[in-house]
């Protein structure tokens, strides 16, 4: 994985500006229509989850690959 | 992970904010607060946050300043007297379209042309979003509100060159999809010394998209992302492309002249100096 994602679900509104900007389609909404990591290992880091939540809900942190 | 260091900036309590799910707001907040992350020397004691009324103007609430939530309009008048009584503050307002081309139309034109050291930013959701969705003075052409259930057939203002016209010294556009671009808008403001004003077009998905059946807000946002064309590749554009729907972002305009501060000092001491 080449992040990790914290998600301050109490502050999700389930708008899907995430879910909709995500180049890798990584995010989903659940049926609560909060934010989940639906494909982790499609992520690429790029952070444009994080850059455009409005309500601060999403943070992403890249992480160094462990050598194989 | 690693908390995030503009969270500081946050009344942590007040959150999560009341806007509506997917409000360009809150990506217009967090720009002002990494813009101000990013200045040395401003800090939550030094720094004053004023806002009127409307939904862009309860971000004041949210942020850990000094801060001010103002009469309806009258945020640029409050900031002025916050700047005159004590110059050393750095005095950011935030405002609507609604409050600060409407209701707070003069004071904001009188506010540029007093060019006054303030950072004035207008979250742009194109409609009054907080009453209910009522036609706002930079309502498109054409497009509904509760009040023009048919269409506005209002011409709309474009906040920027008015600010210009008016004499404001540093005139800015963007949009919240530009959250990185929005922020070094709102940066280069606040070092000017002057009347800056940044226009932060944000999205209403309640009371505007909704009503105008463009869809969701990451909708809105893709609009932005179409629609906004740089200032640089704007000037290249010929007439015949500038079509209706696209605008330019970016810095629009600059100048220098005196500001108030400085105009004011000369009359203190004409008149004999404050009382120390």
């Amino acid at each position: 994985m080449k992040s990790e994602f914290t998600l301050k679900l109490e502050r999700c509104k389930g708008c899907g500006i995430c879910v909709a900007f995500c180049p890798k389609q990584v995010l989903a909404l659940d049926k609560l229509g909060k934010v989940y990591v639906a494909n982790h290992e499609n992520c690429i880091a790029c952070g444009q989850c994080e850059l455009r939540c409005p309500d601060y809900a999403i943070f992403m942190d890249k992480v160094k690959e462990a050598a194989k | 992970m690693i908390e995030r260091s503009y969270e500081k900036f946050f009344r942590q309590n007040r959150l999560p904010h009341l806007w509506c799910p997917g409000c360009g707001n809150g990506i217009g907040m967090k720009a002002i607060v990494q813009a101000i992350e990013k200045k040395s020397g401003w800090t939550q004691d030094n720094t004053v946050i004023v806002s009127g009324i409307g939904c862009s103007s309860r971000a004041s609430g949210y942020m850990d300043f000094d801060t001010l939530h103002t009469a309806h309009g009258r945020a640029i008048p409050f900031a002025t007297g916050i700047k005159l009584a004590n110059p050393e503050l750095n005095v950011v307002v935030i405002t609507g379209d609604g409050d600060c081309t409407a209701i707070g139309g003069n004071h904001f034109i009188h506010g540029c042309r007093r060019n006054i050291d303030l950072t004035v930013v207008l979250f742009n959701n194109n409609i009054y979003g907080m009453t209910g969705g009522q036609a706002s003075p930079t309502t498109p052409l054409g497009k509904k509100a509760t009040t023009a259930p048919y269409g506005s057939v209002d011409r709309p203002f474009d906040a920027c060159k008015l600010a210009e016209a008016a004499g404001a010294t540093y005139v800015a556009r963007s949009t919240a999809f530009h959250v990185q671009h929005l922020t070094k808008m709102i940066e280069d403001g606040m070092d000017n010394k002057g009347f800056s004003f940044i226009e932060a077009l944000v999205q209403c998905p309640t009371a505007y998209g909704r009503r105008n059946k463009i869809g969701e807000p990451a909708k809105m946002m893709a609009w932005m992302r179409d629609n906004a064309v740089m200032k640089n590749a704007w000037d290249k554009l010929p007439d015949e492309k500038k079509l209706e729907e696209k605008f330019p972002i970016g810095l629009l305009y600059k100048s220098e002249a005196e500001d108030y501060d400085t105009a004011y000092s000369h009359v203190i001491e004409i008149a004999g100096g404050a009382a120390k």
